[in-house]
């Protein structure tokens, strides 16, 4: 593989393309795949094949185009026309009228309700896609997840090439810095400097970790880029192994994302066969190549040296750092490990340059976010927004609001380890900084929305059961401390609290924050606390009145009120 | 998840030549005997079983000079890995945030109800089994029921039952 090859590739596919008539993108993600999406492009291709249309017409599938709820979506271009809810048996009209005729299908575009026109004929001019910017997400819903030559045609491994011909180790890992770019998986720590520290430890092998673990409930970010654009990941893994200096990496997946780990092994094999990975790529000195490692189901694997235990096949328990990866990680060599969505940024990166990246957002937290909304909200799926966007913007102009004419009463962010946001919070701007000054934090992205009828006492349970389970047993703050939480929690929701187990709870949750070992013990107690701090009337209502406020829990009326003398 | 070791019964249970035994012999060698490859060649193992028998853990163990403590420990950590038989037919409830929001509790409750059986058991006749996922990343959905590997969207607490009456009958 050279640089002619590339040009050559992305010269053809773009000649092959802008001489279609039409190009149909058929969401492929897993949210539409559940809907029925592969029948519905099986059933389009053998419609337009049938009536002798199939060189002027192509179909593919994509990978996620957010509007999840809404699937199967359609996507036919040049028209930037979206299509929701269509069903193999919907398939026929929209051929025969929209491929054939060429007009639209007003009742089935994408938000058009029965009866009512869609909000706008463009799918960009959507309330949902206006403020979004899509630079993670750009592939995502416009190439084959499954043809590298499609990725190559959207200036993929491009960056890849200028690296390694253009560009030192140092100046790669510099141009990172430049871009401010901080760890997408939640914690936010700057990732150029977490490059340099793995760069300038000596070691004849170092490793390259893309930590696919998403295990917070209500996230599917990283699923999403997996299953939607894998080569844009192995792309910047292998970009990260130049800047570093290794020469292997491995993917970790959770095993719940068959779909995710299906599509990274075909990208592999075709980013191999083509000597984009493996040995002397591009022709140079470097040599990279990556191995699929799927997970088994522990949300602790998500902690960095919980997933190291995990790639060398053991229990996946945390230990005490330092040391720190970058010094000793996978096999006690030094190991860089970054989140999927922070790999899916590398190669922009590169590219466009830090500078570029670094005018998005604000100052301390620049680019973009992709998002996960979920819940009782209008629009859920996946968004992908430039950060510094406030939360009120992404739940009603993106979101849609609150459906049933339901008030908004919460906002949940970064799952187990995040906070519940109120109402009165909703102008907070989304960057790391403002999130945490709430008591929550940015988290992978998972955005779960609640409306009146959801009770903040059981939703603190419900993570703190989570966190119980979840908890792997090496450190007693955690172990024991989540356990008691839990206890005094069930307590209340059960209407059996008393105001000195909501004493006790306060004692106990900064306890387990500052003394577990990790931070699945150390962010435990968030949920609980940011419920405490903005709704404590619904505890107190719990307690001293006997009653769930959302009318959610179940609590028996105390037999005294009976009047049973 | 307490098990009885009856190895002798278990061994019986699982003849040497089984050919699912030789699937597993040739993951084993693809891994190269590699002791870090352990989950890999588990996995490989409960594709193939359903669930990991322990004599095919003791011959995992054996193959990769791990000791099978060490095996059995890896197997119990993670919530993927199962020392019982499943159901004929598995029904996963997801459980992640989104799901609870908007009712898995209650389509947990109604499958209870409608089957008798709670998380983690099978239907005295095996036919169906009952399990919770952490979240199956597929919010956009909820509250989402996963039947034999096929994702049920939007799923109604009151017709869940009636549901996997029609799969498990159809299948």
């Amino acid at each position: 593989m050279n640089i002619q090859t590339l040009n050559e590739i992305k010269a053809r596919v773009q000649a092959r393309k802008s001489g279609l008539k039409h190009q149909v993108c058929v969401c492929a993600g897993a949210g539409c795949i559940s809907s029925g999406a592969l029948s519905v492009l099986e059933a389009a291709k053998k419609q337009v094949k049938d009536l002798g249309m199939d060189k002027e017409i192509e179909i593919i599938p994509v990978g996620c185009m957010g509007a999840c709820n809404q699937g199967p979506l359609v996507k036919v271009d040049p028209t930037d026309t979206v299509y929701q809810k269509v069903g193999p048996e919907r398939v026929p009209m929209l051929v025969e009228r929209h491929l054939q005729n060429g007009s639209l299908v007003d009742d089935m575009l994408l938000f058009s309700e029965p009866g009512k026109p869609a909000p706008s004929k463009k799918a960009g001019e959507l309330a949902f896609n206006a403020k979004q910017q899509k630079s993670v997400l750009s592939g995502c819903g416009t190439i084959n997840p499954e043809d590298i030559e499609e990725y190559i045609a959207a200036e993929g491994y491009f960056a890849l090439h200028k690296c390694l011909t253009q560009m030192s180790p140092e100046e790669v890992i510099g141009e990172v810095k430049h871009s401010n770019i901080r760890g997408r998986g939640g914690a936010g720590f700057p990732t150029g400097i977490k490059w340099e520290m793995v760069y300038k430890y000596v070691s004849n092998e170092k490793y390259v970790i893309c930590n696919g673990d998403e295990g917070d409930p209500g996230a599917f970010m990283d699923r999403s880029v997996l299953e939607g654009d894998p080569h844009r990941i192995l792309e910047g893994m292998a970009i990260a192994g130049y800047a570093v200096g290794a020469s292997r990496g491995f993917i970790y997946v959770r095993a719940e994302y068959p779909l995710a780990i299906k599509r990274l092994e075909i990208a592999i094999k075709q980013a191999r066969k083509a000597g984009l990975l493996g040995a002397k790529i591009f022709d140079t000195e470097f040599s990279f190549d990556i191995e699929i490692r799927i997970g088994a189901g522990a949300f602790v694997c998500g902690e960095e040296t919980a997933l190291i235990a995990s790639v060398e096949g053991k229990r996946g328990t945390p230990r005490p750092r330092p040391p720190y990866p970058a010094q000793s990680g996978v096999y006690g060599k030094p190991t860089l490990l970054n989140n999927v969505e922070t790999f899916a940024n590398v190669p922009l990166i590169l590219l466009k340059g830090g500078e570029w990246f670094s005018s998005i957002g604000t100052p301390k937290s620049t680019g973009t976010k992709v998002f996960a909304l979920a819940g009782k909200i209008a629009n859920t799926g996946l968004i992908e927004v430039p950060l510094g966007i406030t939360l009120r913007e992404i739940i009603f102009e993106i979101g849609g609001g609150i459906p049933g004419g339901k008030a908004f009463k919460a906002v949940q962010t970064g799952g187990p380890s995040g906070g519940c946001i109120p109402a009165q919070c909703l102008d907070t701007k989304v960057d790391y900084e403002s999130l945490a000054a709430v008591g929550s934090i940015m988290g992978s992205g998972g955005m779960i929305v609640m409306d009146e009828t959801s009770c903040m006492v059981s939703i603190a349970r419900y993570f703190m059961e989570f966190c119980v389970d979840e908890s792997c047993g090496k450190c007693i703050p955690c172990r024991v401390g989540t356990k008691q939480m839990h206890n005094l929690l069930s307590k209340i929701c059960e209407g059996k609290g008393t105001l000195q187990d909501l004493a006790l709870l306060e004692e106990l949750a900064p306890y387990v924050k500052e003394n577990s070992l990790c931070a699945l013990g150390g962010s435990a107690p968030n949920p609980l606390l940011t419920t405490l701090r903005y709704f404590r009337d619904e505890y107190i209502a719990h307690i001293v009145e006997k009653r769930c406020p959302a009318g959610e829990c179940k609590i028996a009326k105390p037999a005294a009120s009976l009047g049973a003398h | 998840m307490p098990v009885t070791l009856n190895r002798a019964s278990q061994i019986k249970e699982i003849p040497a030549t089984d050919p699912r035994l030789a699937k597993v012999n040739l993951a084993i060698k693809q891994y190269q005997r590699r002791q870090d490859a352990l989950i890999q060649i588990l996995h490989t193992a409960q594709d193939l079983y359903g669930y990991l028998p322990l004599n095919i853990i003791q011959h995992v163990a054996r193959e990769l000079k791990i000791p099978p403590s060490r095996v059995y420990g890896v197997v119990t950590f993670y919530h993927f890995f199962s020392l019982k038989p499943k159901g004929e037919h598995m029904v996963v409830v997801c459980t992640g945030t989104a799901c609870h929001v908007k009712g898995a509790g209650k389509l947990l409750d109604e499958i209870a109800k409608g089957f008798n059986i709670k998380v983690g058991q099978t239907t005295p006749d095996g036919k169906i089994g009952l399990e919770q996922a952490r979240c199956i990343g597929a919010c956009g959905l909820a509250p989402a029921v996963i039947i034999d590997n096929e994702v049920l969207a939007k799923v109604d607490s009151a017709k869940i039952v009636d549901m996997i009456k029609t799969k498990v009958g159809a299948a």
